[in-house]
């Protein structure tokens, strides 16, 4: 980039027992700026007490217009859920 | 019907990689710049009261506030980036005038409760404006539409008690305080944008869900909260038109002189120069910094893989 910054993807822990959450990008020079940076735009009111920076560039994504077929496994699998089952309603199960 | 189609069809968010119409792209890009830029131009009026705050208690809050407003100019680039546009050329086009910003901050601030008299309207019509868009087609937007939001209410409610300490204190206090009503109710009520009738890329942005109520509409909101907002501070609003209308339940208000709005949109404000040049200069003075941390960074050897 001209300004001779990165792009980076931002996720926040927003307190313990809970995952890293994608909250937005920022720019910054390496990834000790980006961390700093992050925490002054993302974390301003206590909003996290652990953020994760990766290079934007590094994200390997599924693509959305095979969303339908790359996902289409899973759908006709409905013996994976527990409603798929009968089981007496007077049981605990 | 394509993916587009069906997602607007649904109500549903249309995401980064998904495809999505030219128009609707470029009208995204524009108005996420326009309102991106906006933030940071409006750190101006105010952020020239920060080192004559009168208390250390008022300083500390104008300068949390102004942060803000810096953060939610990089909320929006960073939203803006997802639709393939980098920041930089954003800038530049702010720099050279070639995308706008809100007009509302071509106003000077010429007294202390300029700043409180800001807080309520300016950032009052602006989460009238703003909290439709936490719903709008474009998932990027929405998000951090969401964000801004929360965050604007501190905005509003800190001007809100500011101008109410200053039209419970000294007759001089509360004359200060009425002045700055009396000068920015009419371009706070502007905000909204040109009346629905001549408001030309109004229907397609509604049809694409980017929009989600007219500018008169929520002119109407805005007018409707801010009166007994306005009864609650002391303070009259510069419109000898106002009245309550009790068959629609709501204020009637005066004309608002559009020309003046258009004046200022092409230009012709009273600030309009100086915010430009005070951006220019703040990005050209903080060049050496950006270009430190870079050289910095590639001697570490800490630039990510990107
Ligand atoms: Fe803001
Ligand atoms: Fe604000």
């Amino acid at each position: 980039m001209s300004d001779g910054s990165l792009l980076w993807e931002v996720f926040v822990r927003p307190r313990r027992g809970l995952a890293h959450t994608h909250v937005g990008s920022i720019h910054a020079a390496d990834a000790e700026l980006a961390l700093r940076n992050a925490r002054d735009v993302y974390t301003r009111r206590g909003e996290g007490v652990s953020i994760w920076v990766v290079p934007s560039g590094a994200v390997t994504a599924s693509s959305p217009d095979e969303q339908d077929s790359f996902f289409e496994p899973a759908g006709d699998k409905v013996y994976r859920h527990p409603t798929f089952y009968e089981v007496p309603d007077e049981l605990q199960l | 019907m394509s993916t587009f189609e069906a997602l607007i069809a649904a109500q549903d968010r249309v995401e980064p990689r998904d495809e999505m119409p030219g128009d609707y792209r470029a009208t995204l890009v524009r108005q996420i710049a326009q309102h991106a830029h906006s933030e940071i131009i409006g750190m101006q009026p105010e952020g020239d009261w920060i080192t004559r705050a009168p208390s250390l208690r008022r300083k500390a809050i104008l300068l949390a506030k102004v942060q803000d407003e810096a953060g939610h100019g990089l909320y929006l680039y960073a939203a803006a980036e997802t639709l393939g546009v980098d920041r930089d050329d954003l800038l530049e086009a702010l720099h050279t005038g070639r995308q706008k910003y809100s007009s509302i901050f071509n106003y000077p601030s010429l007294t202390w409760a300029d700043v409180a008299a800001i807080g309520w309207l300016v950032d009052g019509a602006a989460i009238v404006n703003q909290v439709p868009l936490g719903r709008c087609s474009y998932g990027p937007y929405a998000r951090a539409m969401v964000r801004i939001c929360k965050e604007e209410s501190f905005h509003q409610r800190q001007g809100f008690e500011s101008l109410l300490t200053m039209s419970r204190g000294t007759p001089a206090q509360h004359a200060m305080a009425q002045d700055a009503v009396d000068r920015w109710w009419w371009p706070s009520l502007m905000m909204f944008g040109p009346p629905d009738a001549e408001s030309p890329h109004s229907a397609r942005s509604t049809a694409w869900g980017i929009k989600r109520f007219s500018n008169d509409t929520l002119r109407q909101r805005f007018v409707d909260l801010a009166v007994p907002q306005a009864e609650a501070l002391g303070l009259t609003l510069p419109d000898p038109d106002l009245r309550w209308d009790e068959e629609r339940g709501s204020w009637d208000f005066g004309t608002i002189d559009f020309t003046e709005l258009r004046e200022v949109v092409s230009g012709n404000g009273p600030c309009n120069e100086v915010r430009i040049g005070r951006r220019v200069a703040a990005h050209e003075d903080g060049a050496w910094v950006r270009e430190a941390a870079a050289a910095y960074a590639a001697k570490q050897g800490t630039r990510g893989a990107a």
